[in-house]
């Protein structure tokens, strides 16, 4: 074995990036949930960014105009779930799985043509000099865009839960819905406009593993990204900034795997690969129990449909 | 002549199938406490409802001080200077006080000013509240004071109140009503809805009667007796449970330093429950909502398992044994939440038959139902027990809640169970009904059965108990006998001071 081969600001600079596509998805699934809706489409979501994003650079030779179409299906497709869940009042948790399968097939479908074609290059931000800077250089001002992105929309999604009317109202949304009702709040407005805007969030976080991360397109390959930022939720227990931590922690898993097996340790892969899901079981396992229910805040009607009743 | 503060004229609300409001009229004047009196069903919260904004009526029309009035939404209502306080709290468990306030004003100041202001608020009107504490950690009195502080920091002209008191102690009770005579005396109105006819009395000074969403009746409450106020309310004579005096008989439910920790978050632990009910004896166990009332029935009904020895039947342990073989043994339950636990909501009157009378009715042979008898069974319920449906076929979810509550409790009673606990037995039913199944439980105490009622109630208690004793942070008081006990006494003993050792001391 030989860990003077893995370099702690590599290392640090690559977790970001590896983080970023899951913190993006998680944190517009938090809001979701923070609504009281439960869409486990974030994978389907994520994978129809990653290719309207992938097409639209390529075609368009623009990574930002990607990023916007991106950004544009994530919304169109989480507005279906929306209409299944709040108009037709189906149940989210088949409407969010049919979302999943119908992302991958449609993305499969879609990308069929664009495989083994190089995306156009996403430029890392240009600090000058500061880049230049040791350790800090290339953690703090090494990345592209949207790493920076993501911080900044986790920073904006948490002042906005918690300081701001409409955030307010969000929360109590996802609370009691039908408290939110009696006092006279739109309740599925406030949760279609939520859905939407997971979508769009899932989306981009999609586009970011197409276009920057691997870049190009193969079928499948948000391969459960989708799904450790939904687990991620849960772990960072709804708070914007745990989820960050989080993301950081499971994106952090997934780089140190692949260079524990540079440096030739004997650890299968697979366990590593699996640590993500088990550390979220056992989140899941505290969770269930309602005493650890209430100090992990889970939104009061998370999951539940709203009938308005009179 | 000044127009009145609101006049309603005609207004009537259909839903499919029933006429909630019809052709409803009457006046609240400024400074007046008027009462909105009918048994549930008779289509108060529909009319609270339009005031509110919530819904639309179909006809009729509303005036404020002469002017049109039609709110599309609460919002709308909150502008004109309707407040509104509701029955089932529109609070948010896991925000805090101020949050909350803020929730129900249209254009709340920012948190830290909002939080002095309810400091200030809740003083002068003598509910302290303490803006920084989480609701879900509240009391339910203490619940109580966050929607009227809610409401009373937005300087409304019309306060309405969809019973208030249905969860206060009458300590509590006492405090609002100090608080709503400041109110009146502030040149405030208060539509108040209650089937606390005494509260009525005291309190209102004009009373509109509904009664299957016709106005039936105006009256002065304080020149009226309780007694004539609920006829009107009930179009019909009131029959008033009767009994003959208790012979007590033997030992039949014994309940001894029963500790169970509670399931959920926000329920309360039992701590050395202790208690003995005797064949032929009607035990009332009184509390304030979730002090314990749940996890006690559970413990009884098996849900929640114990040491053996804490529950004895007739002498026999069974703190561990499960609700099947308990309900083998005659000792059977009606929990208080009628949907998802007292009965399956979809599924028909026959199935919610057969859940708990498989055994004792002999409806289940070799694992197959006989379909026939189980139908059978429910409909001998629903003849004894005039429960108001289509038929055994029809989902306990269609029922409503006064029906389905004659249903869940007549099932058990149908039973011939030597111990009945019943939650909450009369919740939500009507005036008649409620009579009727108190009488039930009283015959079913005569014929040499043990029952233990555990209610909010108090004035049930003090009409069905032989005995009372009050449950307060999941301990129960000594039971001390009904008679000779005064409101006072069992005010204090629901506080959590007993009332045996002040007499004693006495």
């Amino acid at each position: 074995m030989d860990f003077s081969s893995i370099n702690p600001v590599t290392l640090i600079a690559m977790l970001m990036v590896a983080a970023t596509p899951i913190l993006l998805a998680a944190i517009g699934e938090l809001v979701v949930e923070k609504a009281g809706v439960l869409n486990l489409g974030v994978e389907g979501m994520m994978i129809t960014g990653a290719v309207s994003g992938f097409a639209v650079a390529v075609n368009t030779g623009s990574p930002l105009f990607g990023m916007l179409a991106a950004i544009l299906a994530g919304a169109a497709v989480s507005f279906i779930f929306a209409v299944l869940t709040q108009i037709l009042m189906a149940n989210q948790v088949a409407s969010g799985l049919a979302l999943t399968l119908f992302g991958l097939g449609f993305s499969a479908l879609m990308g069929q043509s664009y495989t083994g074609i190089v995306p156009p290059r996403t430029p890392k931000l240009d600090f000058g000099p500061l880049s230049d800077l040791p350790v800090v250089g290339r953690i703090i001002f090494g990345h592209d865009i949207l790493v920076y992105v993501s911080i900044l929309l986790v920073a904006a999604v948490w002042y906005w839960l918690n300081y701001t009317r409409s955030g307010r109202i969000l929360r109590a949304v996802g609370e009691n819905h039908d408290s939110a009702h009696a006092l006279g709040y739109q309740v599925k407005k406030v949760r279609i406009l939520a859905i939407m805007f997971g979508g769009a969030c899932a989306g981009l976080g999609g586009a970011y593993l197409s276009l920057v991360r691997v870049p190009q397109w193969t079928e499948g390959m948000t391969a459960g990204a989708g799904w450790i930022a939904l687990a991620l939720v849960v772990f960072a227990s709804w708070k914007p900034w745990r989820a960050l931590l989080g993301a950081y922690l499971f994106g952090g898993i997934t780089v140190l795997q692949l260079n524990l097996q540079a440096a030739g340790v004997r650890i299968p892969a697979e366990y590593l690969a699996m640590s993500p899901y088990i550390i979220t079981i056992l989140v899941l396992v505290v969770m269930s129990s309602n005493r650890g229910r209430r100090s992990l805040s889970a939104p009061g009607s998370l999951g539940r449909s709203f009938h308005a009743a009179g | 002549m000044k127009p009145p503060l609101l006049s309603i004229k005609g207004l009537t609300k259909v839903y499919p199938g029933v006429v909630a409001n019809s052709e409803v009229t009457f006046d609240i004047g400024d400074g007046e406490v008027h009462a909105l009196l009918g048994e549930n069903g008779a289509g108060k919260s529909t009319l609270v409802k339009a005031i509110y904004g919530l819904i639309t009526p179909n006809e009729g029309v509303m005036e404020w001080r002469g002017v049109p009035y039609a709110p599309t939404a609460p919002s709308e209502a909150r502008a004109t200077g309707v407040a509104m306080v509701f029955q089932h709290f529109s609070l948010f468990d896991a925000m805090d006080v101020a949050e909350n306030v803020a929730l129900g004003m249209d254009n709340p100041p920012p948190i830290r000013e909002l939080a002095a202001k309810i400091t200030e608020v809740s003083h002068n009107y003598g509910l302290p509240l303490d803006p920084s504490r989480m609701v879900g950690d509240l009391s339910a009195g203490e619940r109580q004071r966050v929607e009227i502080i809610r409401c009373l920091l937005q300087n409304p002209q019309l306060l309405i109140m969809d019973e208030p008191t249905s969860v206060l102690t009458p300590q509590e009770v006492e405090i609002l009503f100090r608080t709503l005579r400041q109110l009146r005396s502030e040149g405030k109105s208060i539509l108040y809805i209650s089937h606390k006819l005494e509260e009525i009395r005291s309190l209102c000074e004009n009373a509109t009667v509904l009664r299957l969403g016709k106005v039936v009746g105006r009256a002065d409450p304080r020149e009226e007796s309780a007694r004539s106020l609920a006829e009107m309310m009930v179009g019909q004579s009131l029959h008033t449970p009767s009994r003959a005096p208790a012979q007590p008989g033997k030992l039949l439910l014994e309940v001894t330093d029963l500790s169970v920790t509670s399931p959920s978050a926000f329920g309360t632990s039992l701590r050395d429950v202790t208690f003995a009910v005797r064949a032929g004896e009607v035990l009332g166990i009184g509390g304030v909502a979730g002090n314990g009332q749940d996890e006690l029935l559970g413990a009884l009904s098996g849900e929640l398992r114990t040491a053996p020895d804490a529950i004895r039947m007739a002498g026999d342990p069974v703190g561990a044994t499960g609700p099947t073989a308990r309900r083998a043994l005659g000792l059977l339950c009606a929990p208080e939440e009628r949907l998802g636990h007292a009965a399956a909501p979809d599924m028909s009157l026959t199935e919610n038959a057969l859940l708990t009378g498989a055994y004792r009715e002999k409806l289940v042979r070799n694992g197959f139902i006989g379909w026939s008898k189980a139908r059978d069974f429910a409909e001998k319920i629903i003849l004894r027990f005039d429960v108001r449906t289509p038929g055994a076929h029809v989902a306990a979810r269609a029922l409503s809640g006064g029906n389905l509550q004659k249903f869940v409790i007549g099932r058990e009673i149908m039973q011939r169970p030597s111990v009945l606990i019943v939650n909450q037995p009369t919740w939500g039913v009507d005036a008649s009904a409620a009579a009727a199944i108190r009488q039930a439980l009283l015959d079913l105490a005569q014929a040499g059965a043990a029952v233990v009622v555990i209610s909010q109630d108090l004035d049930e208690l003090m009409e069905v108990a032989d005995n009372f004793a009050a449950l307060n942070g999941g301990r129960l008081s000594a039971p001390r006998p009904v008679q000779g006990l005064t409101m006072d006494q069992i005010g204090l003993m629901l506080g959590g001071a007993e009332g045996g050792e002040t007499d004693a001391a006495a």
